[in-house]
This record gives structure tokens, sequence and C-alpha cells, in this order.
């Protein structure tokens, strides 16, 4: 099998076990680090198809990936300031719990 | 040269899984640090060095440190480790949800007459990639700058404390 299939397929179980956690875990944290792992698995597909695609001269794929990590970071930084913003009104950080955010 | 590959496979998949099962907050922190290493090894292997030591030092460097830092201020003693009821069943549909998108991906790729020659790795200095992004990108350098500034300081003002409202009923 060549690389880039499995390179594909492991973008996508990567991507399936972020959704799975994001999706079940009731800890906030817990879901943006889903989210995190989902970016992640974005990233692998970019460089995947820089390195094994039809035209890997171009430093496309590296460029986006950069951009990528940047509004991620800047998306974890807001997320957990927000995970801390919750838990000082609410003393919890359980979502079911964080249905009320005004006030 | 796959065998390499199954094997950065098989450590993402296993740790970001073993991390998202887990209940312990803690251990999940560290074990994502593993898969973002991981992710940085796929990067080495695919041969996108810049992008390798850029994961480390923004993944496993800072987002890692934010992350812990966040469960440290968050924790509850003991609250977290008590199992809710309904989280069965949302565990069971979030599987089944993922499940099948993993279906549905798995097919797409399986199905993609994709190409099957290697070509030779490409060469992406970083002089090329920093000519790249001060030419033609620096656009998009200027604004991932502003929303990483805009970023940090709405971070700061959500996760500041608010002294006003104590004050305000003071005499």
């Amino acid at each position: 099998m060549s690389p880039l299939p499995l390179c594909l397929l492991l973008s996508s179980g990567l991507f399936c076990v972020g959704l799975a956690g994001a999706l079940s875990r009731s800890n906030a944290i817990l879901v943006l680090l889903g989210i995190e792992l989902m970016l992640n698995a974005a990233n692998l597909n970019f460089i995947a198809f820089w390195r094994f695609g039809l035209t890997p001269s171009a430093d496309t794929g590296i460029i986006f990936v950069i951009f990528s990590i940047a509004v991620a970071a800047a998306e974890a930084a807001v997320g957990l300031a927000l995970v801390i913003a919750i838990y000082r009104h609410q003393k919890n950080i359980r979502l079911q719990e964080a249905a009320r955010l005004k006030g | 040269m796959n065998a390499v590959l199954v094997i950065i496979a098989f450590t993402i998949l296993a740790s970001a899984a073993v991390a998202m099962s887990l209940r312990n907050l803690i251990h999940s922190a560290l074990l994502l640090v593993a898969n973002w290493l991981g992710v940085a090894a796929f990067y080495l292997w695919a041969g996108a060095e810049f992008v390798a030591f850029a994961q480390v030092l923004i993944y496993v460097g800072a987002v890692s440190m934010i992350v812990l830092f966040a469960m440290l201020l968050t924790r509850r003693a003991r609250a977290d480790a008590a199992v809710v009821p309904g989280s069965i069943d949302r565990a069971i549909s979030a599987l089944a949800v993922s499940g099948a998108v993993a279906g549905v991906l798995v097919f797409a790729v399986l199905q993609t007459h994709l190409p099957a020659v290697t070509p030779p790795a490409p060469a992406a200095t970083v002089r090329q990639l920093g000519a790249q992004l001060m030419g033609p990108q620096a656009a998009a350098l200027l604004v991932a700058g502003v929303i990483l500034t805009v970023a940090l300081l709405g971070a700061v003002i959500l996760a500041a404390k608010e002294r006003n409202s104590n004050q305000d009923d003071a005499p």
C-alpha cells in the first residue's frame, strides 16, 4: 500500500477519536482537547498531501500548516480562558451544569 | 518506510484513544503530550522539519502547559471522578457518530484513486519558507499576528478577576 492512503487513514482515525472524545466527555477541558486532536488530524492531511500529492514542489502545505497551528494556539488560549471564567462563576466545569452562561 | 509510518500511527491513535477514555485528567493531558510528539514524529517522517519543530514548541511546550494549568486551577476534590448517570448514553451515541464518520472517511479514502508513485521528497528549506512568508504570504502573516494578539488580550480579559464588582457595593 502506498503511503498516501495510509496517511489519510491515520488522519481519519485521529479525527474520529477526537470527535468521539469531544462528544462524549462532560469535562470542558477534555472537549477542548478533542477539538485539538481534530485540528491535528487536519494538519496531518495537509502534510500528507504536500509530501505525496501531485504537485509536491509547492510549499503551500507547510505554509497552511503553520497558519493552522497559529490559529489552533489562539483557540486553545481563548478556550481555556473561557473554562476558567466558567469555573469562577459556577465552581464547576461540567458542561451539563454550564448551560447558563450569563451572569 | 511504511513500517515506521505504522509505528507512528499506532502511537498517535493509541495515545489519543486512551487519553480520551481515561478518567484521570492529568493522565489524559500527559498522554496527549505523547500524542502531539507522535504527530511531530510524523512531520519529521514526512520531511517537514520546520513544522515538526513548530509542533514541538507550540503543542508540547506551550499548549500542554496551558492545559495543565487550567486543569490544576479548576480541579475539585474528587468531584470529577464520579460517574454521572446519562454519560453512558452520551458515550454510546458519540461512539456511534464517530464510527459512522470513520466509516464514511475510510470508504472515501479507499475508493479514491490516489497517485501511487512516491515523488521525491520536496526540498522545503527554512530559507524558502521564510521567503514565502515574507513575500507572497505577508498579508496572511500579519493577520495571524493580529489574531494571536487579539486572542491573548481576550484570554487575559476573560480570565482576569473582576475586582470592580465588590467595590461598587462597598461604600
